[in-house]
């Protein structure tokens, strides 16, 4: 992937790379989002977790990729920051919401899926716990940005917080794991292979990939929308000089 | 060195001295730690089973107070740009007014803290500990707590962004030093739980002057 930062640099190959990407990546989002909920729907009752087991398919793949998202903000804030690069700021602020948005889901799903299993909507578990404060750091990210008027001081300022963050979300798993783990242990990213039954692993590594897929759409999406704004503030600018 | 010394002197007076100093702090200890048995109920079987942890998440919500002055009072009047001129590295300085910041309020809420958890009815004698992990934390809530406040410079509400920006990254403090006073109570090992609490202040201490630094940098450009 060392690549693709360096291709996508220049603007207007990201341009280029985006106005054909982002629909690609949608595409293949619905498309294989569909395949996934019809083979998720069509699935066995599980033995423990009954019909249930269904809500497994959209929760967990949303569990992933707000993890990955970070991944993603925390880099292009570190090139942002760095380099000093307008489209790595455009596309970290473009993460944020995008971030919020499926760690949202990840805790709905999630408690909707506690609450005939564990029987309630929410537990103090290690994993939800670290969710939880994801999503937290989420909004203080979106919450600094949208407080200091200066867009650069707001950029930097936020891709710190957002490095720090970066620093921090180990810690803080590791310190709500020691606390309390309820949760049951990965069954899928496993040293010794997943222990999941093929038909159930089949659906959630497709829903993966199409969790995944809508979330490179969008960010696309985002990131062209950032890119415009900021040629129209920039044209205006130019206009109100003369 | 003298520069260091007189900044020292010059946060910690600056952080005693004005608008009621530490008091503040201590009084709005006093005032959650007293909501607490209003809401809860006084039975003092119940009160003294969240004891140790009710005192030490008031200490927490107590040492986010003061933050906002803690850098906007300097960059409104100019000092901070004079801070930044100095030949001292700005890291140095952050660290220095993150001391500061621990000495004049950090270490009055720490002493209030084994009084306010001994008030809701827990055992005497983890008073040590209770002042022990209230002096580490607040080493941790001061580095983290400068840290956000360093970041909302310039912002509308800073005060209240300053609060949601430091109050997830308070989670691993609160859980160490929350588990060792837990696991006091109980009589089990408590040491893990103090270490970790201990690694992770000398861990803000090391790391975020440096957020700070670059934070302060960026307000000023």
């Amino acid at each position: 992937m060392s690549w693709a930062p360096a291709f996508l640099s220049n603007p207007e190959r990201f341009m280029a790379f985006s106005r054909w990407a982002a629909p690609l990546f949608g595409l293949i989002a619905v498309g294989l989002g569909v395949w996934g909920l019809w083979l998720g729907f069509n699935v066995p009752d599980d033995y423990q977790q009954g019909q249930t087991v269904r809500i497994m398919f959209i929760h967990v793949p949303a569990a992933w990729i707000c993890m990955f998202i970070y991944v993603c903000l925390a880099v292009a804030s570190f090139l942002s920051l760095i380099f000093r690069h307008a489209l790595a700021d455009a596309a970290a602020q473009a993460a944020a919401p995008l971030g919020a948005a499926f760690t949202f889901l990840a805790l709905v799903t999630g408690a909707l899926w506690g609450r005939p299993m564990w029987g309630a909507y929410w537990v103090w578990d290690a994993r939800l716990t670290s969710v939880l404060v994801l999503f937290l750091i989420y909004l203080a990210y979106i919450a600094l940005r949208a407080s200091l008027d200066d867009e650069t001081k707001a950029s930097r300022a936020a891709a710190i917080l957002a490095l720090v963050g970066a620093i921090n979300l180990p810690i803080i798993k590791y310190s709500v794991e020691w606390w309390n783990t309820l949760h049951q242990g990965a069954s899928v990213f496993r040293a010794d292979g997943p222990t999941l039954a093929p038909v159930f692993l089949w659906p959630l590594l497709i829903m993966g990939v199409a969790y995944l897929a809508a979330f490179g759409s969008l960010w696309l999406v985002r990131i062209r929308g950032e890119v415009w704004k900021r040629r129209a503030e920039a044209a205006a600018m130019r206009t109100a000089r003369g | 060195m003298n520069r260091l010394v007189a900044l020292l002197a010059r946060e910690t007076a600056l952080a005693w001295g004005r608008g009621g100093g530490p008091m503040v702090a201590v009084a709005f200890y006093a005032g959650v730690a007293t909501f607490l048995p209003l809401a809860i109920g006084p039975e003092p079987t119940r009160l003294a089973a969240i004891a140790p942890g009710a005192a030490w998440v008031a200490l927490a919500l107590a040492s986010l107070l003061s933050l906002e002055r803690l850098f906007e009072r300097d960059y409104e009047d100019g000092a901070l740009d004079q801070l930044v001129l100095s030949p001292a590295p700005l890291e140095l300085t952050c660290l220095i007014k993150c001391l500061g910041q621990w000495m004049a309020n950090g270490a009055p809420l720490a002493l209030a803290a084994p009084v306010a958890a001994i008030g809701l009815g827990a055992d005497p004698a983890s008073a040590p500990l209770t002042l022990a992990c209230a002096l580490l934390g607040g080493l941790a809530f001061a580095f983290l707590g400068g840290i956000g406040a360093a970041l909302s410079l310039g912002a509308r509400r800073g005060g209240l962004l300053t609060a949601v920006i430091v109050l997830p990254l308070f989670v691993p403090p609160i859980i160490f030093g929350g588990g060792a006073l837990d696991a006091f109570a109980a009589g089990l090992p408590w040491t893990g739980g103090f270490a970790l609490l201990g690694a992770y202040a000398l861990a803000t201490v090391a790391v975020g002057p440096i957020a700070m630094a670059a934070a302060c940098r960026n307000a000023l450009s």
